[in-house]
């Protein structure tokens, strides 16, 4: 038993004396659970977070965990014209951000009608999003890489190789899983709010914009943070959209970079997937009570 | 105006409507007529712009519905009616054509030969057959030119030596004109066209060398080609074609090539001549696909690998996820923010670079887990088959159990309390609360996310092409393809890796997963009533 968990094991409180098979048995042996949990969960990042330190690049060099430390790996990493790690970085907010909010205002008017709005089609709808889940995007890849090949010959700046041309094929899943999240909680704003409005004389636009959208504020950036999250993790469109080096992501300049394991600068790859990780993972722990709040909120109604 | 008055349901009286329209135009706002304007105004020039472009390159059916779509939308945005369709048409617009349309297609691409060889249609393939065989004549006449441009693109005007002026494209062939501007014997400008300066032509080198505008409509008749943007000599491509025949003669070996319904010219000895184009082969990617042993041994293994992926990987998040839940679902227990925020960790750290990582860490030469854990074993975590799928199984539990903890967690929470306490008053024992009566809450609440983890791991392209890239690769098979593939890589290894593309055979293997994954769907949603609970 280690130190740690006595010491947190001290402080339950239980009026009778203290026993450590009683302690154990009721508590105790959690703190065991999550000790090995604790390696399991933090392992891999704390060996890329050491890797990324490490000025060797090999991945040999790598595995000794912070023996070396040093900033060599991400000096390498920002100066390799071959691997443009800065373009990709901000390639990949811009589209991933760009994406996030349109996803975000199409899937809350779409929401927002389905919620509010009675008419025909709203059922058929309301089930097409769900069903158009289980037929994800990527399956039509060759589809949508053909259909963007036909577009470069049209209008070559939303083709093939322009960023434009990605978030598109991106926005085709605006409708779907986020609509649905988000449509369960506009269903929790009483709808005496709006009806309230609309006798003052709002218009549904205004309704929409100046009440309803403040109310659902946390489904917004929850299904906003999501989709930055996809979108950044995308690899399949990127990687058949983007062709120039200095045009692709981090997900496929990343990959590319470390294709090949056993030749691969194994530290800049580390040192680049610390910086990318980073807005994402800070931005999920910060939000990660409505994150899961907001997972449960299409299930758990 | 009662606030009933925009629920068709209950029955309203037209004085009713008008005034709710009236009202409804009233409370909207000159700014907001204004913006309303601005943005219409916008999406109308694009619009506009677009099928400008679309018609000139005679693409007269997108164009078509191009002008509907604006048509449509214009309606949808002046009525004072169709509201609900104000909120829905801008997603709807990208879900159409990225998803509806995009899965036609595949259906569509999945009855041709479209691929590496096949991507163009016939004109397009003469052409390319002919260019690529195509020779400078020796001795042949030179012209003087002028690199033009139009909206088509690059063109030549071109002043034979009789002192004929002509332009054409590389779309269209050479035509006579008569209102050129003539500068010491040549044709300097042309209504119609841009000339090229010395300085633009230098610029777009690369383009102008590329450049070639045929002499006729025949295509036997050569092209014009410039080597300095200001003389062009006449190219005659080896290869004849003969348009009444549907032949295509190699002038130097004189074997003849015709069109035998394959998409390519074809010798009598069976030779094909390629690029070849596209034709609908009917079921014949199908029939390849189930057919042909070398790629239905590996459909069937990779489908059924890919069915216990999926099962196999939401079985054991879900379990170690719940357990977990469990464990630290204690209020006595001290610490759990702590534990929660540590494994949230795997799950905020974006997957693809996750799998990457544990490709490192699980490298069989150079790797932690064999050089540090293993004391320098040669494991072959990611080349041996069955090992291969154990590691992607295992690194698919440390990147999903988090969830399945933090939905179960959130599942357990909703469970009231007096349930529990009712059970325990009756006498139950902590394992039968939870099995009789906790489990089976927890399920119901869970279900559609055991469903929809299921159907995203079904697709989960970025773990299995990050970790292993499908491999070890099955050498007996027809296919690029490996061990660990699923469904999805295995479409994106034969559409787009590899010398040969071969999108037709990947669209028919995406239409085969179209249809598993509906039977699934359908099965599971029947199960769970999961569409019966929308309203």
């Amino acid at each position: 038993m280690s130190a740690v968990t006595t010491r947190s094991g001290a402080t339950v409180p239980t009026k009778r004396t203290f026993s450590f098979g009683r302690w154990f048995h009721a508590t105790g042996w959690r703190h065991l659970v999550g000790l090995v949990l604790i390696v399991f969960s933090l392992f891999p990042l704390l060996y890329v977070l050491s890797a990324s330190l490490n000025p060797v690049g090999s991945l040999t060099g790598s595995n000794a965990l912070f023996s070396n430390i040093g900033f060599g790996a991400y000096e390498r990493l920002f100066n390799d014209p071959s691997q443009p790690f800065g373009a990709w970085f901000i390639n990949t907010m811009v589209i991933a951000f760009v994406t996030a909010v349109l996803t975000v205002f199409m899937g809350a008017l779409a929401a927002y009608s389905f919620s509010r709005m009675r008419f025909a089609g709203r059922r058929f709808g309301l089930m097409t999003i769900v069903l158009v889940q289980m037929f994800p995007q990527l399956l039509a890849v060759v589809a949508i890489f053909l259909l963007m090949n036909t577009i470069s010959d049209w209008f070559p700046a939303i083709g093939i190789n322009t960023h434009i041309g990605v978030i598109m094929v991106y926005l085709g899943g605006a409708l779907g899983v986020n609509t649905y999240l988000m449509y369960g909680f506009f269903n929790t704003v009483p709808k005496d709010i709006d009806e309230a409005a609309k006798i003052d004389g709002a218009s549904h636009a205004r309704i929409f914009f100046t009440i309803i959208l403040r109310l659902v504020a946390p489904i917004l950036a929850v299904v906003g943070l999501l989709s930055f999250i996809t979108t950044t993790n995308e690899f399949v469109v990127a990687s058949i959209v983007l062709i120039d080096p200095e045009k692709q992501t981090l997900a496929v300049g990343l990959y590319k970079l470390i294709s090949n394991p056993n030749y691969a600068d194994w530290g800049a790859f580390s040192a680049g997937a610390i910086i990318a990780a980073l807005p994402v993972t800070i931005l999920f722990l910060f939000l990660q009570k409505y994150i899961v709040g907001g997972l449960t909120a299409g299930a758990v109604k | 105006m009662t606030p009933t008055n925009t629920d068709p349901e209950v029955v309203v009286s037209p004085r009713q409507k008008k005034a709710a329209r009236l009202a409804e135009a009233a409370s909207g706002g000159l700014k907001i007529i204004l913006l309303k304007i601005v943005l219409l105004g916008i999406v109308d020039a694009i619009a506009v712009y677009a099928l400008f472009v679309l018609v000139l390159k005679d693409e007269w059916l997108v164009a078509a519905i191009v002008a509907v779509v604006t048509l449509v939308v214009n309606w949808i945005y002046f009525s004072h009616r169709a509201i609900p369709a104000k909120y829905l048409t801008p997603g709807l617009i990208f879900l159409l054509i990225f998803q509806v349309f995009v899965i036609a297609y595949t259906g569509y691409i999945g009855f041709t030969n479209y691929g590496t060889g096949h991507n163009s249609d016939k004109d397009q393939a003469v052409q390319a057959l002919m260019s690529s065989a195509r020779e400078r004549v020796p001795d042949s006449v030179t012209y003087r030119v002028t690199v033009v441009e139009s909206l088509e693109g690059l063109g030549l005007l071109v002043t034979d030596p009789d002192g004929e002026v002509s332009v054409g494209t590389a779309t269209s062939p050479l035509t006579e004109v008569d209102n050129a501007e003539i500068d010491s014997n040549v044709a300097v400008s042309v209504p119609g066209y841009t000339s090229l300066s010395f300085q633009d032509v230098l610029q777009r080198q690369g383009e102008v060398f590329d450049l070639e505008v045929p002499v006729s409509d025949d295509p036997n008749d050569g092209v014009l080609r410039t080597g300095d943007g200001s003389s062009a000599n006449i190219y005659l491509s080896s290869l004849i074609y003969d348009e009444q025949a549907d032949t295509m003669t190699d002038a130097e070996t004189g074997v003849v090539y015709s069109d035998s319904g394959t998409g390519a010219f074809t010798s009598e000895s069976g030779e094909e001549l390629l690029p070849g184009w596209r034709i609908t082969v009917g079921f014949d990617n199908f029939a390849r696909a189930f057919g042909e042993e070398s790629i239905r041994g590996p459909l069937i293994n990779v489908t059924i690998w890919t069915i216990m992926f999926a099962l196999l990987s939401v079985a054991s998040t879900f379990l170690l996820g719940m357990f977990l839940a469990i464990v630290f679902n204690d209020k006595r227990m001290k610490g759990r923010k702590f534990y929660r925020i540590i494994m949230i960790l795997p799950y905020a750290f974006p997957a693809f670079l996750s799998a990457l990582v544990w490709a490192g860490m699980l490298n069989e030469r150079f790797g932690f887990v064999n050089e540090v854990l293993f004391g320098g074993a040669d494991i072959p975590w990611l080349t041996d088959p069955v090992l291969a799928k154990i590691s992607i199984l295992v690194v698919n539990l440390w990147l999903g159990f988090p969830y399945m903890f933090l939905v179960a967690t959130g599942a357990l929470q909703s469970i009231s309390d007096d349930v529990v306490e009712a059970a325990t008053v009756d006498g139950a024992k902590p394992w039968q609360v939870f099995r009789l009566i906790k489990l089976p809450l927890v399920l119901v609440t869970m279900a559609p996310i055991l469903i929809s983890s299921f159907a995203f791991n079904f697709n989960n392209f970025n773990l299995i092409y990050m970790l292993t890239g499908g491999g070890p690769r099955d050498t007996s098979a027809g296919i690029n393809v490996g061990a660990t593939d699923i469904l999805i890589s295995m479409v994106y290894k034969v559409a787009f890796t590899g010398q040969f593309r071969d999108y037709g055979l990947a669209s028919a293997f995406t239409i085969i997963i179209f249809i598993l994954v509906a039977v699934i769907a359908v099965v599971s949603f029947r199960k769970t009533k999961m569409l019966e609970d929308l309203n």
